[in-house]
């Protein structure tokens, strides 16, 4: 099965990255005829229809996100979330770092559907090299008038400034964003208000992730109904799929939405190697539940993936094969979210603390059988306990870890008990009334 | 001092920094202007205003924090907060090269740890510490850098190169010592998309 590109169209032609290039391939073409020929209502229904939807993690209608933004005369903002740092997820990175016009395309033509003045980037500071992209970008579309007071000398404003974080996974949850955006710690917001009504400085807020805006000036260059052709009726368009871990040929694709997920994993990426077998993969980066290998037949869309208990998310596929241990990669992925959280709600900032120390005692021989209920049980009293999904984040992949895998916890378990046991014979030997326990 | 003469309900005038009792250095002060008149809110300049001082002192110094508050306006207590939260800005001087090695899922399942361990080694970093004893590198372990497709991989001086072995760390460690380039048949920037275009 071949790539469908969209996004991706010589994505390797030097020529793309600079504003002469696009524009030679039919850049900007999009943003004169929403100027030209759409009002702002037009545009989000023509988004709408087109059943875009967010390419971020939640996979929400992008034109019914933008059609929240109360109407009429106000400050109104638009955020483009590119802090991206879901585990496994690095197609953002390649998309602005080879077509940086498309997102800015998509930005201007966002803004006038939401009416939106002032816009951002808000990209992750360790894609330095892709900020210095972008930043010669922003600059030559201003110098040509796609952006500025009066855009393509109409009476619309789309003011757009690349602003570059500074580590931290949890800025990419929205509200966290516009807290750092503002000047502060990378903290959530409590929700309602969502920001579509009450964002960034108060103000409403579109917040769209980069691969869905840059789908904005090929949905409204085409039509919505060509757009809806490709995917299937839930899952509208292309996907960028980044596909990671145990794969030969790791890298971006570009697929039409619904293709069988072995078609990405194998047929693309040229599965696990040396012929190993798949053991199990993340379907939307490390927040999304664990699938197994019999679910490599499932076709890769929003849907498809929600019913099978996990989540495209950010579409990002990470492989895992048999020679992996699933218990350390609980701990690896664990660790990540306990490091990553921000402190803010309990369930979140203490479950993670103590998911880790749990997971190092399986590891290390110190847990009990019962230990693996105490860790699920965990679990489920994060999910849905916080502001934000951090939290869920890694309860929802542990939590898939130890129901699909039980038995390989409990096979490390005693494995690491008796190792324990062998290495300090005394200890256990000790009477109970005499030891120290 | 705040709030001693109940009068105020923001921070009281004393705990601001004035600019003349700083002396910001020129460019610092401009480049935090600059970032300042990009934003509807100067508070915004808040991280790109971290970001100038981490470039001008190499690290985020207690001067140069009460520095940027004074030509921000904000205190200096705000912006050591703001500094202590996001990975990338150093409350400690580091080496003069950075190397931070990604240690998460896809490159630890590709061999992330032994680099992180092969870059500590050729380097001369101790275990437990992240700068060599000549204060030339710092050697860290770091979260997902978005480069899973060139598992394992390292953002060194941050410019992201992969995949590498223990040898290229090596290399890289010996050519950034001797004030080369590093590797430059790793560079990500280089790479083209994956099954091609």
């Amino acid at each position: 099965m071949a790539e469908t590109p969209l996004l991706t169209k010589d994505l390797d032609d030097p020529a793309l990255r600079t504003l002469a290039g696009y524009e030679a391939r039919g850049g900007y073409r999009a943003l004169r005829k929403a100027l030209a020929e759409l009002e702002p209502e037009e545009l989000l229904a023509e988004l709408e229809s087109s059943g875009l939807r967010g390419r971020g993690g939640a996979g929400f209608s992008m034109g019914t996100k933008a059609s929240f933004l109360p109407r009429g005369e106000m400050e109104k903002y638009l955020c483009c979330n590119a802090d991206e740092s879901e585990p496994g997820t690095f197609k953002d990175r390649e998309l602005m770092f080879k077509n940086p016009h498309l997102l800015i395309e998509g930005i201007a033509i966002a803004a006038l559907a939401a009416g939106a003045t002032r816009c951002f980037i808000f990209i992750r500071g360790e894609y330095a090299e892709v900020a210095d992209v972008l930043d010669r970008a922003v600059e030559e579309a201003y110098a040509a008038g796609y952006l500025g007071e009066a855009v393509l000398d109409s009476h619309a404003r789309v003011e757009l400034v690349v602003h570059r974080g500074a580590g931290a996974y949890i800025c990419g949850e929205e509200t966290a964003l516009l807290d750092s955006l503002e000047g502060k710690r990378g903290n959530p917001r409590l929700k309602p208000p969502f920001p579509a009504v009450q964002g960034l400085y108060g103000g409403p807020t579109l917040i769209n992730n980069v691969e869905t805006l840059m789908n904005v000036p090929i949905v409204i260059d085409q039509g919505a109904e060509r757009y809806r052709l490709l995917g299937t009726e839930q899952s509208a368009g292309t996907k960028v799929v980044s596909v990671s871990g145990c794969v030969q040929r790791p890298g971006n694709y570009e697929v039409e939405l619904g293709i069988p997920a072995r078609e990405i994993v194998y047929g693309l990426a040229g599965g696990p190697p040396e012929e190993r077998a798949v053991k199990a993969w993340f379907p939307g980066g490390s927040s999304a539940p664990l699938l197994t290998a019999a679910e490599l037949d499932l076709p890769y869309s929003f849907e498809a993936m929600a019913e099978a208990g996990s989540m495209l998310g950010s579409g990002a596929i990470i492989v895992v094969d048999e020679e992996v241990s699933i218990v350390e990669l609980a701990l690896r992925t664990a660790r990540f979210y306990h490091h990553e959280s921000c402190g803010k709600c309990t369930p979140c900032r203490e479950g993670t603390n103590w998911t880790v120390k749990m997971l190092g005692r399986v590891l290390s021989g110190e847990a009990t059988p019962m230990d693996l209920d105490l860790i699920a049980s965990t679990q489920d009293r994060i999910i849905g306990n916080c502001l934000c999904v951090l939290g869920d984040s890694m309860a929802m992949p542990i939590g898939s870890m130890v129901r699909k895998f039980r038995s390989e916890f409990e096979f490390e378990l005693e494995r690491a008990r008796i190792g324990r046991r062998a290495a300090e014979p005394v200890e256990v030997e000790l009477p109970v009334e005499l030891g120290v326990h | 001092m705040s709030g001693v003469d109940g009068k105020s309900a923001g921070p009281a005038a004393a705990e601001l920094p004035r600019p003349e009792d700083v002396n910001c250095p020129p460019e610092l002060r401009e480049q935090i202007e600059a970032a300042m008149a990009r934003y509807p809110q100067v508070r915004s300049a808040s991280i790109p205003a971290l970001w100038a001082v981490q470039h001008h002192y190499g690290w985020c110094t207690p001067e140069g924090i009460r520095q940027a508050a004074a030509v921000i306006g904000v205190t200096p207590a705000h912006l050591e907060g703001v500094a202590s939260f996001y990975d990338l800005f150093k409350l400690e001087p580091g080496g003069r090269h950075q190397v931070l090695v990604c240690t998460n899922i896809s490159c630890w399942m590709n061999g992330g740890d032994r680099l992180l361990d092969a870059f500590r080694e050729a380097a001369g970093v101790e275990p437990g510490a992240s700068r060599s004893a000549d204060g030339e590198l710092s050697v860290e372990p770091f979260e997902c850098l978005g480069a899973c497709d060139i598992a394992p991989m390292a953002a060194i001086d941050m410019r992201y190169y992969g995949p590498l072995t223990a040898e290229d760390a090596a290399t890289a460690v010996a050519e950034l010592r001797a004030g080369e380039d590093p590797l430059p048949a790793r560079r990500l920037a280089d790479r083209p998309k994956a099954g091609g275009s």
